[in-house]
């Protein structure tokens, strides 16, 4: 591996993001600075239908990817020529969208000479923090929570990390989304719940915590399935109250494990990564235990936390210099997994 | 003017380069579906073998379908990127043109018929002009019997081409007056592209990669299946 402090010249990467239903693209020098960071959301086009529709998400990438690739080079105020590489999300993801966004960036490293880099989305979130945040060191704990995944990640160093746990039934966004629908507050749910949370007592339903002094891993089912319960026999319930203790027993499983967790690995720090890290109460609360009891929590900015093209692009400028470029030849992987040491 | 035609909106995938000197080389595969992995390495290929850099490329055509979502969004997202990354306007051209492109000597009707999946056929007619090709129907999706109906209900001389006759061969053969064109036909080539293209550059009918979208035909299932929802 490079020691990256031995890397002089400064790398400008543009990253390409399409692995769901945004298509985003940035540039980031050496990781770190943001030059520019576009995001195409299309939530709009999904909504309606209360999920991402994969064709509709791929055909939107198809019409999308230039025109957000051309505006991030423009506000970043670079052209190709100017560019050490091209990065692409090439899984996990919707195998139509992610075939999109690795094609555009192969072929505009074909045209510009520039490497390529494929990058896995989960890897990206985890780099999210460090793009914000550089002088945070190793090791980190690392809550990545999204509407596809839920896990505790030890970050040992770049690109070594252990899985401390995860979930072993609904993501915890998957588990806002159900509940949202359940309650015909709309998509996506995780905003509209925080926003309705807001307005609710966290503490007026008694919700069950699971698995929360269990080891590392998450269940979301059972308590997604105790609100659609409680809702159904308290027709009248208020929907602010049901969000609020939902959302607060969510962000009690989540926070509790994450500090157990940092504690025992004697981590410098918790990181939040991942749409979820969007919750104005996990936010809250992070921020709050780490006021509390000195532990050093990274909470970053809500944009760098859904899904966006920055981190790509950071966690490219890591991969580049330790692994070098990807081969031409390199597909959509959906199933993609981060490779985690024991 | 050099011109690099990207083919992929059926289950081959294919690359071409070419100019006023005719196509200088080409590449085709044909594996799985597995078009995104090709192609990039296909286009490195066929530029080496032309022996061209990529920045004397001046135009990009692209086979815009209709054909195969996966392979045509690959073809079409790397035939843009491309275009964009050089700053060179784009030409886009039908799977149904290209696929009757290698019959346009015969003087019978041409239908083109590309396979939709899910028995379906997407078809265009074509009738030879002076200089070239005319296409006498829109590019349309029917299903197998109605595509027969309206071969029988024509009942001039009429050669069938592309995948999607390859499919329905017994058939169509049974059809008077109606012949399938070779299996060697059945896919578009990019060197049809090229040739296609040139002819189209020369008349300046370039576009702006912004202005490329794959032709689908059909549209999204969710969507449709919306739309009845809220009709019923
Ligand atoms: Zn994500």
């Amino acid at each position: 591996m490079t020691d990256i402090e031995t890397v002089s010249v400064k790398q400008t990467i543009l990253g390409i993001e399409t692995s769901c239903d945004e298509t985003a693209a940035a540039v980031v020098v050496d990781g770190q600075h943001v030059l520019s960071s576009v995001v195409s959301s299309q939530v709009d086009l999904h909504a309606r239908f209360g999920g991402v529709v994969p064709e509709i998400a791929s055909r939107a990438h198809t019409d999308l990817i230039t025109p957000v690739v051309a505006q991030a080079l423009v506000e970043a105020g670079r052209n190709g020529g100017e560019l050490s590489a091209v990065a692409a999300t090439y899984g996990p993801g919707l195998v139509g969208s992610l075939l999109v966004g690795v094609s555009a960036a192969k072929a505009l490293s074909l045209t510009w000479g520039v490497p390529f880099v494929g990058i896995n989305h989960l890897e990206g979130h985890l780099y999210a923090g460090l793009l914000e945040e550089p002088d945070l060191s190793f090791p980190l704990v690392v809550l990545l929570v999204s509407g596809g995944h839920t896990m505790l990640v030890e970050m040992r160093g770049h690109g070594d990390y252990r899985l401390i746990g995860q979930t072993v039934d609904d993501a915890a966004g998957e588990a806002f989304d159900k509940v949202a629908r359940y309650l015909d507050l709309g998509y996506p749910g995780g905003p509209i719940v925080d926003q309705l949370a807001a307005l609710g007592d966290p503490e007026a339903i008694g919700f069950p915590r699971p698995m929360l002094n269990e080891g590392y891993d998450f269940s979301f089912s059972g308590l997604k399935t105790a609100v659609i319960n409680h809702v159904r026999k308290n027709p009248d319930v208020s929907a602010e109250d049901v969000a609020a203790s939902f959302q607060a027993a969510v962000v009690d499983v989540l926070l509790t494990k994450a500090r157990r967790a940092a504690e025992e690995v004697g981590a410098t720090a918790i990181c939040l990564a991942g749409g979820v890290a969007a919750n104005s109460e996990l936010r809250e609360r992070t921020l709050g235990y780490s006021v509390d009891s000195g532990m050093r929590a990274y909470v970053p900015s809500r944009s760098m936390c859904t899904d966006n093209a920055a981190m790509i692009a950071a966690a490219a400028w890591w991969r580049l210099n330790s692994d070098g470029p990807s081969p031409l030849d390199l597909g959509a992987e959906p199933g993609l997994r981060l490779a985690f040491a024991d | 003017m050099l011109i690099l035609g990207i083919e992929s909106a059926t289950q081959q995938v294919g690359c071409a380069i070419g100019g006023h000197e005719g196509v200088l080389a080409s590449a085709h595969s044909a594996r799985g579906r597995r078009h995104a992995e090709s192609l990039a390495p296909q286009m490195q290929f066929v530029l080496n073998q032309a022996r061209v850099t990529i920045d004397e490329i001046s135009v990009v055509a692209v086979d815009v379908g209709p054909g195969l979502y996966t392979g045509l969004r690959v073809g079409v997202s790397t035939a843009m990127a491309t275009a964009f990354g050089l700053g060179v306007p784009m030409i886009g051209v039908s799977s149904l043109d290209l696929v009757a492109f290698p019959v346009r000597h015969t003087r019978r009707l041409i239908a083109a018929a590309i396979d939709a999946r899910r028995g379906e056929l997407f078809t265009a007619f074509y009738r030879q002009v002076p200089g070239g090709l005319q296409r006498v129907t829109e590019p349309h999706v029917v299903s197998p019997d109605d595509l027969f109906n309206e071969l029988m209900a024509e009942g001039t001389e009429c050669l069938v081409v592309g995948d999607g006759a390859i499919r329905y061969r017994a058939e169509l053969s049974g059809i008077s007056k109606v012949e399938v064109a070779d299996e060697s036909l059945a896919y578009p080539s990019a060197a049809s592209l090229v040739a296609l293209a040139h002819a189209r550059a020369l008349r300046e009918e370039f576009v702006q990669p912004s202005e490329i979208s794959p032709l689908y035909l059909r549209r999204p299932d969710a969507e449709a299946n919306w739309s009845s929802r809220s009709v019923s």
